[in-house]
């Protein structure tokens, strides 16, 4: 069971959140002339790193808020947790 | 040496002296005409397929741990072909078609057991999706049955009719899927494949590839440079990674889920059943053992251990389906990694690179393919081209909006 500190709520259990996968993907600028490759890259080629992942979770029974997670897909350790819309922070690299 | 009743006398009276070892544990050669890297079963039945059909003896199957340590040997072992989609229906039943010719055809008892597979329903809604879905699959010609209520009473028996909130409206049955003995088709592949002259090579990690442009020429491994005219992947679990290594990314995403076995019990269950208002399976093993599955943990892994959770949610659908096995003790739980796709389905076919070829991206369902992954990635090796039946499940598919989402989901590996 992971515990997961939101940012909002504090640490609470894996239960009460939903993962909404790989973070800071981000659509295409420009939709009228992006390639089908371009949209293909945005809607399903995902990062699947054997090590530090920076990720979605939504609080869904909890505050119901999104944020970001960077987690070990090994060890499953959290190294930082941070809010929607800022940067991925430097871990584990 | 052939296995057969004359055999077991003669072996009986002299002895058991004579029996040699089921293939050979080969030491790399310094080139391949094919290497595949993975040997787990599909990897084991490109390689037999490749030799067998298409002539190309010259062969490497280079697995990091021994044969069938991975995902082959962690499953709830169920074979059956009731998809919905064109674009995987005919596969999947090419491949049931093959698993009822394998035990011949490898000279190796794969114990398949064609004990029936029902997808149970618990609503009309749902009852109507699976009459469609029997109609889909009898017009690509496997077997359907649609079953009532009183039909399911009869086959199972501990099924829970009570239940207000997922009363069983009947069931779609496969009376040709069942289980196999998953340890049985990785040795009866390497067995057959190292018979017709290719090379199984255990404790052999590929590390890097060498590229010449547009072309694979050598694979790096932990026991040196192998020169190679062609490479297959057939490492479901670890697919992005090996194919990063080759400066492609795919579009998958690497997940845990877990399988269980109860303590042995007596014949209880003698088909596959699966709940069809939560997510789990149950089927029951020749040593008496329960042996069930549910959902993957819900988050990118490659920890080969799940989370509880999962185990706890598992454990509900069992005894909402089956009030009875709230009373059965569990006897082990297990976590394999398995490669997601956004819609689903597996890719087989080429990869962007000239002579780079994979098999992957099996989510769930990867056993039951075995025998038609390695038959098409073999037509494909052999040929450069797709065969029709994996045609559409290629890579290409996600760019040209022509995914295969047989579940609905949504472009989301974690709801697949």
């Amino acid at each position: 069971m992971l515990l997961i500190p939101c940012p909002h709520c504090g640490p609470r259990a894996e239960v009460e959140f939903r993962c909404g996968g790989e973070a800071h993907v981000v659509r295409p600028a420009e939709p009228e002339s992006a390639s089908d490759e371009v949209w293909r890259d945005y809607l399903f080629v995902r990062k699947s790193p054997k090590g530090v992942h920076f990720e979605r979770w939504n609080h869904a029974h909890g505050c119901q808020r999104w944020f970001n997670v960077a987690r070990d897909t090994v060890s499953d350790e959290i190294l930082a947790v941070y809010r929607m819309g800022e940067a991925p922070p430097e871990v584990g690299r | 040496m052939r296995y057969s009743i004359i055999n077991v006398l003669k072996q009986g009276l002299a002895g058991q002296k004579g029996w040699q070892a089921a293939w050979r544990d080969a030491t790399p050669k310094p080139q391949y005409d094919v290497v595949i890297v993975g040997g787990g079963g599909h990897g084991l039945a490109t390689a037999y397929y490749l030799a067998k059909l298409h002539g190309i003896t010259n062969v490497a199957v280079l697995e990091k741990g021994w044969i069938g340590s991975g995902n082959t040997g962690r499953n709830t072992t169920i074979v059956r072909s009731n998809y919905l989609l064109p674009g995987n229906e005919p596969f999947y039943e090419h491949s049931l078609k093959l698993w009822e010719g394998m035990s011949r055809d490898l000279n190796f008892n794969v114990m398949f057991s064609q004990r029936g597979v029902l997808n149970l329903c618990h609503s009309d809604a749902q009852r109507d999706a699976y009459a469609r879905r029997g109609n889909a699959m009898l017009m690509m010609g496997a077997d359907a049955e649609l079953l009532d209520a009183d039909q399911v009473r009869r086959m199972v028996r501990g099924l829970d009719f009570q239940n207000p909130r997922f009363p069983i409206t009947g069931g779609l049955l496969q009376r040709r899927g069942g289980t196999a003995r998953h340890d049985a088709v990785a040795w009866g592949y390497a067995r057959a494949a190292s018979e017709l002259g290719v090379d199984i090579i255990q404790n052999c990690e590929v590390t890097g590839f060498v590229r010449d442009d547009d072309r694979i020429t050598a694979v790096e491994t932990s026991r040196g440079r192998i020169a190679a005219g062609k490479v297959g992947l057939a490492v479901a679990g670890h697919s992005s990674l090996l194919a990063e290594m080759a400066g492609i990314r795919l579009p998958i995403e690497s997940h845990v889920l877990q399988a269980f076995v109860s303590e042995g019990l007596k014949p209880w269950i003698d088909t596959v059943v699966t709940f069809g208002a939560g997510h789990f399976y149950i089927s029951q093993s020749d040593k008496g053992g329960l042996v069930f599955g549910g959902d993957i943990d819900g988050y990118a892994s490659y920890a080969q251990r799940g989370n509880l959770p999962v185990v706890e949610h598992v454990a509900a659908g069992a005894v909402a389906l089956f009030p009875a096995l709230g009373r059965v003790r569990l006897l082990r739980s297990w976590g394999g990694v398995m490669d997601m796709t956004p819609d689903g389905s597996p890719i087989i076919g080429k990869l962007p690179i000239g002579n780079l070829y994979m098999t992957g991206g099996w989510c769930y369902g990867g056993f039951k393919a075995t025998p038609a992954s390695g038959w098409c990635l073999a037509h494909t090796i052999a040929n450069d081209a797709p065969h029709a039946l994996n045609e559409a499940m290629s890579l290409e598919r996600f760019a040209r909006g022509r995914a295969i989402d047989e579940r609905g989901a949504g472009p989301r590996p974690n709801l697949h």
